[in-house]
């Protein structure tokens, strides 16, 4: 009845994991009762889970994207901590199979739900508004894009609670994520988790690049678009032609260990390096998924708060595109030490040396569009500055492990850990709080607190120096990733300093936490009546902060790269408009939601073997996507006057401020 | 107003849905449905039956998934001459690279794994 669950399921015996559920459980309690006790039940439904606006669904992304980060980090302040205590003789305080689980269930969260959330969500939340458009091209395909992304989500935490997660690492390589070696439900979490969540990010880049190349204003040529509009579409195409990879990957290594196939195995013909072939083939156009549109932000931060166009817009447009078709060539640098030899290698390391070339032409880029500007020394601006430095060094060390014979050196040990965070959170984590500082105002009408920005920015960079330079140190006198316990006294102080590190950082999130708290309750005082707090150079800034749901009264017409510059240049912004029309808009749906639901409970069901509650949560998602497919009443038009009284009462307020 | 099975109908600004695309009737989607099922019925038959050898079969099952790829562009992403727009070709063009680089790089890599990493094919020195 119920395939492999037993109430041996959940690890009673294990004090941490229950501490850990036992806070999960006390939150969401929290969450409901607050819930309640304001009777937010009937808006946060009808106004956010149903919600088809691109709006809120990027601001429920970025949520999602931050209680991960917070989730995520547990692991990594963990693993740190069992390190320092597991490297002088001691034994620490984590079994070596909990270990195991933390190390992978930090990566896959990072990366799938922290990193992916807040870049799709940015990309949501943003793209529509610099483009003039209304929404995305597929509203209601956006919604349950979010809702598959958030059920995959809610797998991964389960998991937590219920059985286990994967002992494998974050790539789940076979012939270790067999059924042989990981019988228990572990890497099964792994793969429907990255299945159903991998589903969504799918649909909402094809909804992405819909909307780019086919909602533009009038006027707005390619060559006119918003550099981060240009890095989401490079990094929408990715998502389309990679993703498919990994679920055709993860789909064979589900099909080796439910339905007894061989793909992956060592016996029976099967191949473990054609895996891990194919999962890099997806995974290194998947950190330029997560960077490009980080480059976009750094771009349209750098040169609002230059108060200059950005330098070298094209070569900036021509970078990106030819990041996107080399970032497929690169792939093999993952697995140098694999075996295939001099020719190989040397095209990979080759290959690999060159896609840092674009990347560098963008750095300076951004130099020069500071150069000679009045730079205005914000967060997000401190976020950008920080991101030229810490990834320049990241970028560096890298092309250190494009060369194959340092590779043989490097490979698997704390080197290559350290290089991959100098990357990621030198490039995306500080990109996301660029944009999310930067972004914050428009999505909510009200700035975020400075002062505590400028704290958690410099935890931030101070934690992460302080915990990955001595990675790079350990990992050169050969310390190897992954490792639970050490009996090394000479590393002992590294791993000190790495924790220490890590503590800082901590402090930045809670900087960060309490930012967004203090501002929300300082909302009055830090309110943005104007619509264009930074004094911005693209269309997102023309309209009010927070924008009417059907964002721009009249679509603009475009004439000029930087559009609402020109505008304000000519005085033409912000300008009454002799007459209003009526605004043809999609209506909200709970198919998305419901769709998503039914993914969670069929990722659960998969995961153990409940045959016929899978059946039913499937069959439900069909029948909840083709009953949505019936109904007509899916769209409705705003009044002219509605129109015209939201865009005085915004018109007038701009008035009383300047 | 389309149909009800287009979302682009729900896009605000109704610019989505260009004049020149043409839709695609039940007829053309069947038309695809039947030919796909076909393409792969047969190389799934011949492999199972073991009519053919092993070096003929799996030359015929890539061509004819090969095959099935252009029936699902025409039949089912309506990729024809008159589509010849510069998007559909980019998009055309970028896929068929990435398509490319995948498929010889794999067989490049595999084959050189293959070479260096099989038991008894170890180099002596």
């Amino acid at each position: 009845m119920l395939g492999r669950l037993t109430l041996d399921a959940i690890p009673y015996d294990n004090p941490i994991v229950m501490g850990a559920v036992l806070f999960m459980v006390v939150c969401a309690l929290a969450v409901v009762g607050g819930i309640s006790h304001f009777r937010l039940w009937r808006p946060l439904w009808s106004e956010w889970l149903t919600s088809v606006d691109h709006k809120n669904i990027g601001i429920m992304y970025i949520v999602l994207a931050i209680v991960m980060l917070v989730r995520g980090f547990s692991d990594a302040i963990m693993m740190r901590a069992q390190q320092a205590l597991a490297s002088d003789g001691g034994a620490g305080y984590l079994p070596p199979q909990h270990f195991d689980q933390v190390f992978t269930a930090h990566g896959v969260i990072m990366i799938f739900f922290m990193a992916m959330p807040f870049v799709i969500g940015l990309m949501n939340l943003v793209v529509p508004l610099q483009i003039g458009a209304r929404d995305v091209a597929f509203p209601y395909l956006n919604s349950m894009s979010l809702w598959l992304t958030t059920a995959g989500a809610v797998l991964v935490n389960l998991s937590l609670a219920v059985g286990n997660f994967a002992r494998t690492g974050w790539l789940a390589y076979p012939p270790l994520s067999e059924l042989h070696f990981s019988p228990d439900v572990g890497v099964d979490y792994y793969i429907w988790s990255l299945q159903i969540s991998g589903v969504g990010t799918l649909l909402a880049a094809v909804n992405m690049i819909t909307t780019i190349l086919r909602l533009r204003a009038p006027g707005m040529t390619m060559m006119r678009v918003p550099i981060f509009t240009w890095t989401s579409l490079c990094s929408s195409m990715l998502i389309v032609a990679a993703f498919p990879i990994l679920t055709a990957t993860l789909a064979m290594l589900s099909l080796d260990r439910y339905l007894g196939m061989h793909f992956f195995t060592n016996a029976a013909g099967g191949n473990p390096m054609m895996y891990v072939n194919l999962i890099w083939a997806w995974g290194h156009p998947e950190v330029y998924i997560l960077i490009l549109p980080c480059f976009g932000i750094y771009s349209e931060v750098i040169a609002t708060f230059s108060g200059k166009p950005l330098f070298g817009y094209t070569s900036m447009v021509y970078a990106s595109v030819c990041i996107t078709v080399l970032s497929f060539i690169v792939w093999l640098h993952h697995f140098f030490t694999m075996g295939s030899g001099a020719d190989v290698n040397a095209f990979f390391g080759i290959t690999t040396m060159i896609i840092a070339v674009p990347t560098g032409v963008k750095i300076f880029n951004w130099l020069f569009t500071m150069y000679r500007g009045r730079v205005r020394f914000t967060t997000p601006v401190l976020w950008t500055i920080g991101f030229m430095v810490t990834f320049t060094i990241g970028g560096m060390t890298g092309v250190l492990l494009a060369v194959p014979p340092a590779d043989f050196v490097l490979h698997n040990s704390l080197f290559l850990v350290a290089h991959f965070h100098n990357a990621i959170i030198g490039g995306v984590v500080f990109g996301c709080m660029a944009g999310f500082n930067y972004w914050f105002p428009k999505a909510t009408g009200f700035r975020l607190d400075e002062r505590l920005g400028k704290i958690s920015f410099w935890c931030w960079l101070v934690g992460f120096y302080l915990a990955f330079m001595p990675l790079y140190l350990l990992g050169l006198m050969g310390m190897t990733r992954r490792l639970d316990r050490v009996d090394n006294p000479v590393w002992h102080i590294y791993l000190v300093v790495a924790m220490v590190g890590a503590g800082i950082i901590f402090c930045g999130i809670l900087a960060q936490l309490a930012q967004i708290f203090v501002s929300v309750r300082d909302r009055v005082a830090l309110k943005d009546a104007t619509g264009d707090p930074w004094n911005g150079r693209t269309l997102e800034w023309a309209v009010a902060s927070p924008p009417p749901f059907y964002n721009f009264a009249e679509t603009p017409v475009v004439r000029a790269r930087d559009a609402f510059w020109q505008m304000k240049r000519l005085g033409i912004a912000h300008r009454e408009l002799p007459a209003y029309h009526q605004i043809h808009m999609p209506r909200n749906t709970g198919a998305g939601f419901i769709v998503g639901g039914f993914a969670a409970v069929l990722g659960f069901a998969l995961v153990w073997h409940i045959w016929w509650l899978a059946i039913g949560a499937f069959a439900g998602a069909i029948v909840t996507a083709i009953a949505h497919s019936f109904n007509e009443n899916r769209d409705y038009h705003v009044p002219s006057e509605l129109v015209a009284l939201t865009e005085a009462r915004y018109l007038q307020k701009r008035l009383q401020e300047a | 107003m389309e149909g009800p099975g287009s979302f682009a109908a729900a896009a605000p600004g109704g610019a989505a849905s260009g004049g020149a695309a043409s839709h695609a009737s039940v007829r053309t989607y069947v038309t695809g449905f039947v030919l796909s099922i076909i393409l792969t019925g047969v190389p799934f038959g011949l492999v199972m039956s073991g009519a053919l050898a092993a070096a003929i079969a799996i030359p015929v099952a890539i061509g004819l998934g090969i095959a099935q790829m252009i029936v699902h562009l025409v039949y089912f992403l309506h990729m024809n001459r008159e589509s010849s727009r510069t998007w559909n070709m980019a998009a055309l063009v970028f896929a068929v690279i990435i398509v490319s680089i995948l498929v010889v790089g794999s067989l490049w890599i595999m084959a050189h794994m293959d070479a260096n990493m099989m038991p008894g094919m170890m180099p002596a020195e």
